[in-house]
């Protein structure tokens, strides 16, 4: 039986899923090296076995959309589409980074992509998402805001305070939660005294849905109608997805613990989300090995360009100290540019 | 508890004294206030007097000994008491005189430097642990000079006073600014409260007794003088202003005295110190002492007038000479003269003078220099008086001439100043009526 | 020039900051509905309408991180708490979010916000709704911090926090409300941010003071006056920046000082003031500086005991008679 022709389009879009997330793995693995190096300083989270969720995610987004996220921000940067050079130069300290080397890898900020930052304080961004519903509805206008935290930020009061006003005043908001079962090295089961999650939801009348975080194509379908939900009634939605941290919390943290066993990390690596968008493009042969072979190697390559442009890239100068504590100007200043 | 009799400071300057006669002997039971020994100081035979009620139970110092101040020299208690704690000690001291006795003048120097630096940790002040005790005593004994607001130090430094000198009238006896603003315009507020002092209060605290002087701060060109000019002649840059006086009036004077009766009788001398008394008066820029950052004018003339003695030269003061009139200071230098002829002369009858004059007329010598009596300024010397030919108004004459050589520290007193100093006393001496002017 | 209270003149700036920019809004608890828990936000909700004076849940954490999330996108939040104690809640939203936005962005996120409420004690309101935190907001680098004494400062300084681009931290006070005072009418009466004002000029002792304090200050002057003293009484109005130069300027002037502030006296206001001051004017001081504060307690219910644990009146004229070293 030959195999039926794939479409074109959906063809070209499963490659950019892939793509994106390829190069979320590439550029963490070289992320660990990096941080073995010394080139990389502070904290380190990486976001290895979670791609499927910031690429499901964020595909499904319009650029004058918002994102921000939490402390592990790398992949769901790179899924936005920064460049892995500014990411690279932002995680070695460097000028040339997203935020000039002064955030570093847990603060990671673009503008010009609306990545609203990568936020510290567990839950801390929760409420500013919310703000940020607030602003688009004030505006008027269909845009919408993801917010990206963990499974652990929904036991703190920021997030029980954020989504009952989204609920309460039908703000835009898509509230991600990506269960990767741990806070920090606490498994949910010994952290929340329910653990369908997204239920949580229901304490707000909010729309909500549960999704494997895993796929791709389940991730952009729940967010896909989660978008819609915002844009057209602009109210907001919880969504748990659910996925798996193949690596330990932090750079200082083994990868399997003293909180979670080597099998069951084995048994969740069978489900590694890459693998899985691979082998399913593979089988219906969207994709050849060779293709993908020069995939990996290009994708490679250009995280090898980000490090040599991160490693060229300067600090700043010793008079940067002072600089953007505050602004000079006030919205008279801001009137007069703008007229 | 046994009391040591040490080698005491018995004049200002004195750092050692000899033990001429002891008038006690070992066993004799004193009391305070009795005298123990007589000392030669530097400049006198002085008294040393016991400290406390006891028996006289040990003479460390023979006859004829020269020991520094500080000495033990002997030790009185109770009959029969155990001192050999207090002899023991005392080897060691006699051992080291010089650690047991630290020379007060020297402290106040070291505690500045030791505060001029707060980053100098304490272990590494220049400070050796012996002297700490010594150290507190002379932060005390200065008044606490280093309670001063920064605003007074500061001002201080402006107007170049030691601030070492001035009183505080602050909470403890801090120096505060007001204290400074008062050494600047000559006068001491001790107790004033009011940090607002009105101008008639000030007026009248100028006029109080006991403060009859003023400092005067150093101006840029004062500085500069001491600094050029003691560079040029030794520590005190001394130059001299010479005149003949005509006796002629004095001789009349003297005549007109003596025709009244022998309880009248004046000494060419009496009517030196007397016109010399009142010219200061008028001339506190002259009777003035040189106190290095500072000249401090008084208006009080204590009059310094140097008598030789066999052991040398020594300098009595009549105090308030300008106050006296010229039969109590003929009457004050003769005794003051015998005494100090006879070394009775108390310490404090030997310091204190303002001005200093030296007279060697009797010695026949027609003019000399004096040295200077530091702090003092200037001193006068009198040479002798002789007759000699003179023209005036074209016609040859003779007359009596007094030969007076001023002595100027000029660091202090510019040779202008001296000079109308010199005219004033020409004015008394030519004129002696001005003296009852 | 209208006489109005301290709470008018607030309720004119932000009505005129509304009228002024549509991305300006007013939210917090009782805002709107109930026009304001001290009536600042009098009518506010009547004439600009529900989005723009928005009434919270009692969420101070939440209801912050609603502000920055708007001001990252462009809007004017002017957050209102109901007392700067319930803003303890939102310290993080605050401290970790509005401060940092923009140096932690590398400039690419400002924080045009303000947070204003009243600060510090009333009356018999107890340990909880008793403090004043001016010392913990001021500590921060990346906020402003004000606290208007009079109602033209109350306006004149509300005006230009809304207007400025950086979050700005206004401190009321609920026993100033009713003050009344000569503030002016026109809507272009703003107070630049950073600038302290002589409310009285004196030649021989400087209090150095701000909001609520500023009366006690003048009162003070007042009975210092009748002693022959003149006292300088120096209104910071801005707590941060703070105007250094206008401190040292009055205590050159008069060499003595002394701080008043309506908080705690450990790592307090005054400590701060009392530091710029040793640093620029140590050779200017004729007397140890002497502070004014609360009593190192919390704030007792008790009225007696209340009365006695605030700065007051007496104390403060016991403080200046100290320096002048009149007692």
């Amino acid at each position: 039986m030959a195999k039926k022709k794939a479409d074109p389009a959906s063809v070209a879009l499963n490659r950019e899923l892939l793509r994106s997330m390829l190069l979320q793995r590439r550029f963490e693995e070289r992320c660990a090296e990096a941080y073995a190096l010394g080139k990389i300083g502070g904290f380190c989270h990486l976001y290895i076995g979670q791609e499927a969720v910031s690429t499901g995610t964020l595909s499904m987004l319009r650029p004058d959309d918002y994102v921000i996220t939490t402390y592990r921000d790398h992949g769901q940067a790179l899924a936005r589409g920064l460049s892995a050079r500014s990411i690279m130069a932002e995680l070695f300290g460097r000028s040339d980074g997203c935020a000039r080397g002064k955030g570093g890898s847990m603060h990671l900020f673009d503008k010009a992509h609306n990545f609203l930052g990568g936020h510290g304080i567990v839950g801390g961004h929760i409420p500013i998402a919310t703000g940020v519903g607030f602003a688009i509805k004030y505006r008027g206008g269909d845009q919408c805001i993801v917010c990206f935290f963990g499974e652990a930020a929904i036991n703190n009061g920021a997030f029980h305070e954020a989504a009952n006003m989204a609920a309460l005043w039908k703000l835009p908001v898509i509230y991600i939660i990506e269960n990767n079962r741990y806070g920090m090295g606490t498994a949910i089961e010994r952290a929340s005294s329910i653990h369908d999650i997204y239920e949580r939801a229901g304490s707000y009348d909010m729309a909500r849905d549960v999704v494997d975080g895993q796929d791709v194509f389940a991730v952009r379908d729940v967010v896909g109608r989660a978008v819609e939900r915002a844009r057209t009634q602009g109210t907001p939605t919880l969504l748990e997805v659910r996925t798996y941290r193949f690596m330990g919390h932090s750079m200082s943290d083994a990868v399997s613990g003293t909180y979670r066993t080597k099998a069951e990390l084995d048994q969740y690596l069978k489900r590694d989300p890459i693998m899985l968008l691979r082998q399913r493009m593979q089988d219906a042969g969207e994709i050849s090995e060779d293709e993908m072979a020069a995939l990996d190697a290009e994708l490679k390559a250009l995280v090898q360009d980000a490090w040599d442009f991160a490693d060229a890239s300067p600090e700043l100068p010793l008079e940067a100290l002072y600089e953007d504590v505050l602004v000079d100007t006030t919205s008279d200043a801001a009137d007069a540019a703008a007229r | 508890m046994a009391t040591k009799v040490t080698m005491e400071a018995l004049s200002p300057t004195m750092e050692e004294g000899r033990l001429v006669t002891w008038s006690r002997k070992e066993g004799d039971a004193v009391k305070t206030g009795d005298v123990l020994a007589e000392v030669e100081t530097d400049k006198a035979i002085m008294e040393l007097v016991a400290r406390a009620d006891g028996v006289l139970l040990k003479l460390l110092v023979p006859e004829g000994t020269a020991a520094p101040v500080g000495t033990l020299l002997g030790v009185i208690g109770a009959a029969g008491e155990d001192i050999s704690v207090v002899l023991s000690a005392a080897k060691d001291l006699l051992a080291a005189p010089t650690t047991a006795v630290p020379a007060p003048t020297a402290k106040p120097d070291v505690v500045l430097s030791a505060a001029k630096d707060p980053l100098v940790p304490p272990a590494a002040a220049p400070v050796a642990p012996g002297d700490k005790q010594a150290l507190r005593s002379a932060q005390g004994d200065t008044g606490g000079f280093n309670r001063a607001s920064p605003l007074a130090r500061r001002l201080a430094g402006d107007a170049g006073l030691d601030i070492r000198t001035i009183a505080g009238s602050g909470p403890g006896g801090r120096i505060i600014k007001r204290d400074i603003e008062a050494a600047m315009s000559g006068v001491v507020l001790s107790e004033a409260k009011d940090p607002l002092v009105s101008s008639v209060e000030k007026q009248a605290l100028r006029s109080a007794p006991g403060d009859n002087y003023r400092d005067i701060p150093l101006t840029q060109i004062r500085k500069t003088i001491a600094k050029r000019l003691a560079e040029s002649i030794g520590p005190i840059p001394t130059f001299y202003l010479t005149a003949g006086y005509d006796l002629s009036k004095v001789m009349e004077l003297r005549r007109a005295m003596a025709e009244l009766g022998d309880d009248f009788k004046v000494s060419v001398n009496d009517v030196i110190l007397k016109a010399v008394a009142t010219a200061l008066a008028q001339h506190p820029e002259v009777n003035s002492h040189w106190l290095g950052d500072r000249i401090r004018q008084h208006d009080r003339v204590h009059l310094g007038m140097a008598v030789a003695t066999d052991d040398g030269l020594i300098v009595p003061v009549i105090f308030d000479a300008h106050l006296k009139r010229m039969k109590d200071l003929s009457r004050e230098a003769k005794e003051l003269a015998k005494k100090a002829r006879e070394r009775k002369l108390k310490p404090e009858e030997y310091t204190g003078s303002t001005f200093s004059v030296s007279n060697l007329g009797m010695f026949g010598i027609d003019q000399f220099t004096a040295i200077i009596n530091p702090p003092e300024c200037s001193i006068l010397a009198i040479g002798t008086a002789s007759e000699q030919v003179i023209i005036q108004d074209g016609a040859v004459g003779t007359c009596t001439v007094l030969r007076v050589t001023m002595s100027c520290d000029h660091r202090a007193i510019d040779g202008a100043v001296g000079a109308k100093f010199m005219q004033t006393l020409r004015r008394m001496i030519e004129n002696p009526l001005m003296l009852v002017y | 020039m209208a006489i109005m209270t301290y709470r008018d003149a607030l309720n004119a700036a932000l009505r005129e900051e509304l009228r002024r920019d549509d991305r300006v809004f007013l939210m917090g608890e009782e805002v709107a509905v109930y026009q304001g828990a001290y009536k600042v936000s009098k009518g506010l909700l009547q004439e600009f309408g529900e989005m723009r004076i928005v009434d919270t849940p009692i969420t101070e954490l939440g209801f912050a991180g609603v502000g920055v999330g708007a001001a990252m996108v462009g809007l004017r939040p002017i957050i209102e708490f109901m007392t700067w104690n319930f803003a303890l809640l939102a310290l993080d939203q605050i401290v970790n979010a509005a401060a940092k936005m923009l140096y932690m962005s590398g400039g690419q996120y400002n924080m045009p916000i303000v947070f204003r409420g009243p600060n510090g004690a009333a009356l018999q309101l107890g340990a909880q709704h008793s403090q004043a935190w001016e010392s913990w907001l001021a500590h921060i680098p990346g906020l402003k911090v004000v606290a208007p004494g009079t109602p033209a400062d109350a306006k004149g300084l509300l005006k230009a926090a809304i207007r400025d681009d950086n979050p700005v931290m206004v401190l009321e006070g609920e026993m100033l409300y009713n003050v009344k005072g000569e503030v002016p009418d026109s809507s272009d009466f703003v107070i630049p941010l950073g600038k302290a004002e002589v409310k009285r000029a004196g030649t021989d002792a400087s209090i150095i003071t701000y909001g609520k304090m500023v009366n006690i200050a003048l009162q003070a002057a007042e009975v210092l006056a009748k002693d022959g003293v003149q006292v300088e009484v120096l209104d910071l109005r801005t707590l941060r920046p703070m105007d250094v130069p206008a401190i040292v300027a009055t205590v050159m002037k008069t060499n003595r000082a002394v701080v008043l502030e309506e908080g705690w006296e450990v790592c307090g206001m005054g400590a701060q003031v009392v530091d710029y001051i040793q640093r620029e004017c140590f050779d200017s001081l004729d007397a140890p500086i002497v502070r004014v504060h609360q009593a190192d307690t919390p704030m007792p219910y008790t009225k007696s005991l209340e009365k006695a644990a605030k700065p007051d009146l007496a104390k403060t004229v016991s403080a200046l008679r100290a320096v002048c070293y009149l007692d």
